[in-house]
């Protein structure tokens, strides 16, 4: 007994530090949240007022007026799934080519998809807008998806992953007469489904989240994304009206943060197994 | 089934099948390869390496996106930059900006990754908390820190009040507007210095404690010759790893301050979007792009060669 009380009073300090840490990172989740139910007035209290007296759900609704949100959610999730669906379809047929097409010379593709990776987007930034300029696609869901569905980094997971899969079976399918097709989606794909997930949740993510590309490809208040959407909000509410600005937040964060609730370790495993983030 | 017969396809009596058998015979995969990879290929070729050379080109020449020529004017673009006072405060910034994100996120990281290794009651869901930010749009996250910065109401304010201490406005002053840009994207980035450090030290090998152990080493002793010895190559590569996100940083930087006052926050990254979508000066947006490139190019090899031995070590 006197052990078991000596244990847990040994863990007391790590137990507080980890509560300082969850608070401190929590807490500014926990503002916007409850900020989002909160009266004009209960936001401007200083010392703050935590809870909202009475919740106040008019925010959302005057959120959503005040900026088109539905329309910022549609094109979020138009340039996600497309984006998202391209890259990982492109990933995986690209990586196939590399690994199980006999063509001399597949070294030397690898290395031009693989150099790809040290061309960050953001150097890329001005030459493809003029690109997409000429293409007549600003402002289009064209200009918005196609420029971001090259895909570097899915492409060399799927290759390393396809570099360990059991030649025999797949010359097993081979002899049973399967195409190159069909070997690729019913045998390949399914014995490499954890890679697939981590390429589409990090395409996912990174493509929901994505700021810069649509501020400079999109000019119309009608084909901004959610995260060029949430500043258009605080620019028409300014700083008079924080409710729903902290409402409109949410509309941005909260599909996300639900995403994170469902495949939580595929996401961290992903981004840690990679390293990069979007 | 009867796939290797050759069958008239239509009535003309051209042999499709003939044809394929021909080319599979003469060409090999080639045909297959170029449907597969193909059009990835293609795109890498015109959003990837196109725009790098593009730049390339940009960059010698003085143009402001409208007029129909481009004049070539050689160096002068990197010159100007080089003598500009303008941009060496931007690369101070992009300098004082990594440091203090890297720097801020991997301590703060190292110790968050130390301290929920412990096998603590509730540290699975601490370490789901400490990660979510990562996760979350900068834009949005960037709108409510502008709500929790403001100097008359903000949350940020209040512990400084309960120690007596000035509260600065933090967005609006050119000292602190850094400082509070550095410390959201720290709030925001933690948890991934963090998760890579988690996995660093299940990487290293239980034996090495129990050898620790048998050596007679305490808990601090093998701390000190065991843990943080191991952690070295995942310290490397989460240093690089940093370096290289924080010279990315856009989002917070253009929500939060829009690079100012007086371009106290402009890094690199935002001078470029500036230089090229607002002052429509693309020649010398195009060479600080170069210049963003060449430092990555540099980082991310690095980052490439620490990656290898990372793993290495982990297997």
């Amino acid at each position: 007994m006197a052990a078991k009380v000596w244990h847990v009073l040994r863990q007391l300090p790590w137990y507080s530090l980890m509560l300082v840490a969850v608070f401190a990172i929590g807490l500014p989740l926990f503002w916007v949240a409850t900020g989002s139910l909160k009266t004009t007035r209960e936001i401007y209290t200083f010392p703050p007022v935590w809870l909202p007296q009475h919740p106040r759900w008019d925010n959302f609704s005057a959120a959503w007026h005040a900026a088109p949100f539905g329309r910022f959610y549609l094109n979020s999730i138009i340039v996600t799934l497309a984006d998202t669906a391209a890259k990982l379809f492109f990933a995986l047929t690209t990586a196939y080519a590399l690994v199980f097409l006999n063509i001399r010379g597949r070294n030397l593709v690898f290395l031009f998809v693989l150099a790809a990776l040290f061309v960050p987007v953001q150097v890329t930034l001005l030459p493809n807008y003029l690109t997409v300029g000429r293409l007549g696609w600003i402002n289009t869901y064209f200009g918005l998806i196609v420029p971001m569905m090259p895909v570097a980094f899915g492409t060399f997971l799927f290759r390393q992953h396809f570099r360990t899969l059991s030649r025999e079976v797949l010359d097993a399918a081979v002899i049973d007469g399967c195409g190159h097709w069909r070997l690729l989606w019913d045998v390949v794909l399914p014995m490499s489904r954890p890679v697939a997930v981590t390429v589409g949740l990090l395409a996912l993510v990174g493509r929901w989240n994505d700021f810069l590309w649509p501020l400079v490809v999109t000019n119309t208040v009608e084909m901004r994304t959610l995260p060029v959407g949430i500043t258009y909000l605080y620019q028409v509410e300014g700083v008079q009206n924080w409710g729903p600005i902290f409402a409109g937040a949410l509309f941005v964060m909260v599909p996300v943060l639900l995403l994170y609730i469902v495949a939580q370790r595929w996401i961290v495993s992903g981004i840690s197994s990679g390293a990069v983030k979007g | 089934m009867a796939r290797d017969v050759a069958q008239p396809a239509v009535a003309s009596g051209f042999h499709w099948r003939a044809v394929l058998t021909w080319m599979q015979q003469k060409l090999g995969d080639w045909p297959l390869f170029v449907l597969f990879a193909g059009p990835n290929l293609v795109l890498l070729a015109l959003f990837t390496y196109w725009p790098l050379l593009y730049n390339a080109y940009l960059s010698l020449t003085s143009w402001d996106l409208i007029a129909p020529v481009k004049p070539f004017v050689g160096m002068a673009n990197y010159r100007e930059l080089a003598l500009s006072a303008e941009f060496h405060t931007v690369l101070l910034n992009t300098a004082v900006f990594a440091l203090g994100t890297v720097g801020g996120t991997t301590i703060l990281g190292l110790a968050l990754a130390l301290l929920l290794n412990l096998r603590l009651r509730g540290r699975t869901l601490a370490r789901a908390i400490l990660f979510a930010p990562v996760l979350l749009s900068g834009a949005a996250i960037s709108v409510f820190w502008i709500n929790m910065l403001d100097p008359r109401y903000g949350l940020v304010s209040l512990p400084l009040r309960w120690l007596g201490l000035p509260v600065p406005d933090w967005l609006n002053s050119p000292h602190w507007a850094m400082v509070a840009v550095i410390l959201v994207y720290i709030w925001q980035n933690t948890g991934f210095s963090m998760v890579l450090y988690l996995a660093g030290l299940q990487n290293i090998p239980n034996e090495l404690y129990e050898a620790a152990r048998i050596d007679g080493a305490g808990a601090v002793a093998s701390f000190r010759h065991v843990t943080l010895p191991q952690l070295g190559p995942t310290t490397l590569f989460v240093l690089v790893v940093s370096v290289i996100n924080s010279f990315q940083a856009f989002d917070l930087i253009k929500v939060l301050t829009d690079g100012g006052p007086v371009n106290a926050t402009t890094t690199l990254l935002f001078y470029i979007y500036q230089q090229g979508f607002v002052a429509f000066n693309a020649g010398r947006a195009a060479a600080a792009s170069i210049v963003l490139f060449v430092l990555l190019l540099g980082l991310s090899l690095l980052q490439l060669r620490l990656g290898e031995r990372r793993v290495h070590y982990g297997s």
